[in-house]
């Protein structure tokens, strides 16, 4: 169908494109002091078949991904003066300038003799009178089975995300979290997982034992989380396509706090033995594994930085638990308070730090600070500088980031005695959100934009 | 009779639930219910005898639970045991040495406020301190075993400090070997 239109849409580029060369498009910008969510309109798409309903939540889905992000105010479709938006056709800018929309999203949807369906789609910039070219092409094209239908939308939803913001996509991705169901005192805990949004929610233990803190791979679809199967707690992998359960390594203590390595291939992990916790790292492929602290504190809770360098991990070894920074290598590093050592401490300020998580841009790790019978979660330089707590209850715990580094996932206990339930707040400490759930939820954990 | 132990054992945890303010006191001491009179038809008057410590099997599930007590607690962010810990371990060490085909499950528990990985860590700090005390008054270490559940299984559903104070706690379990 692209290329059937490509000739008319040669033809508009060419007009808009000698006029708007130098312009500057639109930017829709996600750090601003004084904040403006940015109006976008997105009408139904254009039908070509009989599942106008399907279309019509296709187009549902992605005004919602977008509109989640609190930087998009979504225009309502019945103040829309077109009407007869076709996608080979420029859109009269005129009509929109009126319900004063900066961008419109005009999409066409196919039923295709297959069976399969295809959503093209693209994006205008109204005061600028453009096309808003995506990865260089002057719109997109998705086809999938009807079963798949979400992630087309996710996908389109990500494109326009990402061209009008400049960041990197996140809602095509999954969720996996902690599903907890019964009385507190016999809590049944059982591994989910649902899509960023929530969708195509699915458990995937039966809750025979309880199982905690899940993380997914950032190269595969699996997950290495935490078990007491059998009565002892030790880390394991799973696959989410198999089903298949793996124990994770032969070590004679109890093993928790699991992470996968930047690249996928090893897993950092705390072992608990006679009393005393420490961090180690297992190369998945050789199944060896190497200490990588010794120390009589409580050592837990270890996360790689992007480049696979350092690990920041939780600590009491200064009298509370606090966060510390050392060299995946176990070499000394020049400590950000001054001197050398092989774990520099991060946090100074009042309260206890712990469940550190490195942002996969770098430059912050996200925390669950403890102070005054309140729970925060925050974030911090990886000098110790710049610290700022994003959400307070009385528990916010267990913070994940979503792929792109913008959106931080958590879970919060609002008041005494009630149940765990999703979070998301922006980096900015805006747009705090509950991510809704089947049951009560804890440990959610955000997976690598899907392929 | 198994009714009336529950019962006791029941009040036992009650009164340990009422009275403990930072630090509840342990479920230890033999439980003898004070006597119940009933009146029957206004002039005869009905005593029912207490239940007598004897009628506990030594050796016993309940006798450990009952007469010896299976649990100590820890303050906050604490893994040192104290006296009163220290007076419980050694009943529980004298009581395993008596009946050494015992084997027993250290778990280690904590709050609920705290975050769940380091309260894993926590739990079994606790649970090593119990066993190695156990361990120290001549209990082989090859029947303890340790565990820790760090916040997930609360013995006290409450959100407040007593509820807290109960689920900071080792809690020493017979696995087998105990008298039936």
């Amino acid at each position: 169908m692209l290329k059937r239109l490509m000739p008319l849409l040669a033809v508009i580029l060419l007009a808009v494109g000698l006029a708007g060369t130098a312009s500057a498009q639109l930017q829709v910008r996600v750090d601003e002091g004084i904040f403006k969510p940015t109006p976008i309109a997105i009408p139904d798409f254009q039908v070509t078949g009989t599942n106008t309903q399907l279309a019509r939540q296709i187009a549902e889905v992605v005004r919602s991904d977008l509109a989640s992000t609190g930087l998009f105010d979504m225009q309502n479709p019945a103040s829309f003066i077109q009407r007869d938006l076709s996608i080979n056709a420029e859109p009269r800018f005129a009509d929109w300038k009126i319900i004063r929309t900066d961008a419109l999203v005009v999409g066409a949807f196919e039923e295709l003799p297959d069976g399969k369906l295809a959503v093209s789609f693209r994006l205008w910039d109204v005061y600028g009178g453009e096309l808003m070219r995506i990865n260089g092409e002057p719109g997109r094209r998705l086809t999938t089975t009807p079963e798949n239908w979400r992630r087309i939308a996710h996908k389109i939803a990500d494109s326009i995300y990402t061209r009008l913001t400049g960041e990197d996509p996140y809602f095509d991705t999954r969720i996996v979290y902690i599903a907890e169901t019964g009385p507190k005192t016999e809590r049944v805990k059982r591994l989910a997982i649902m899509d960023s949004d929530g969708a195509n929610q699915q458990y995937l233990t039966s809750g025979r034992s309880t199982v905690l803190t899940p993380r997914f791979s950032p190269s595969s679809q699996e997950i290495t989380y935490m078990s007491f199967e059998g009565g002892r707690p030790r880390v394991y992998l799973f696959n989410i396509e198999t089903g298949r359960q793996e124990l994770l390594g032969n070590f004679p203590g109890m093993t928790f706090a699991p992470r996968f390595g930047t690249d996928g291939q090893s897993v950092l992990l705390s072992q608990a033995q006679r009393g005393n916790t420490d961090i180690y790292i297992m190369n998945l492929r050789t199944r060896e594994s190497r200490r990588l602290t010794d120390h009589p504190a409580i050592d837990t809770s270890p996360s790689m930085s992007p480049d696979g360098k350092s690990v920041v991990f939780n600590s009491d070894r200064g009298g509370t638990p606090q966060l510390y920074i050392m060299n995946t290598d176990g070499s000394q590093r020049a400590c950000p308070s001054g001197g050398r050592d092989t774990a520099c401490r991060i946090t100074f300020g009042r309260g206890r730090y712990s469940t550190p998580v490195w942002s996969p841009r770098g430059d912050l790790i996200a925390f669950t600070k403890q102070e005054g019978g309140k729970f925060y979660i925050g974030v911090i330089g990886i000098d110790g500088k710049g610290e700022r707590l994003l959400s307070e209850s009385y528990l916010d715990e267990g913070p994940d980031w979503s792929p792109n580094g913008r959106v931080i996932v958590f879970f919060r206990e609002s008041r005494p005695g009630a149940g765990p339930q999703l979070w998301s707040v922006d980096l900015s400490g805006r747009n705090e959100r509950r991510v809704m759930t089947q049951t009560d939820a804890s440990d959610p954990a955000w997976s690598p934009i899907l392929q | 009779m198994h009714i009336l132990l529950k019962a006791s054992a029941a009040a036992a945890l009650l009164a340990a639930t009422a009275a403990c303010a930072s630090r509840p006191p342990p479920v230890a001491d033999p439980v003898t219910p004070p006597p119940v009179q009933e009146t029957v038809t206004g002039t005869e008057t009905v005593v029912t005898e207490p239940v007598q410590q004897s009628s506990i099997t030594p050796g016993s599930l309940e006798d450990f639970r009952v007469n010896v007590g299976e649990r100590v607690y820890f303050d906050l962010d604490q893994y040192r045991l104290d006296s009163d810990d220290q007076e419980i371990l050694k009943r529980q060490a004298a009581w395993l040495n008596a009946y050494p085909n015992v084997r027993v499950l250290v778990a280690g528990n904590a709050d609920e406020r705290g975050t769940r990985e380091y309260n894993l860590a926590l739990g079994e700090r606790r649970a090593s301190a119990a066993k190695d005390y156990l361990v120290s008054l001549g209990v082989s270490a090859s029947r303890i075993d340790t565990v820790s559940y760090g916040k997930e299984r609360p013995i006290a559903g409450g959100s407040n400090e007593q509820s807290w104070a109960m689920n900071r706690n080792a809690w020493t379990q017979i696995v087998s070997g105990a008298t039936s």
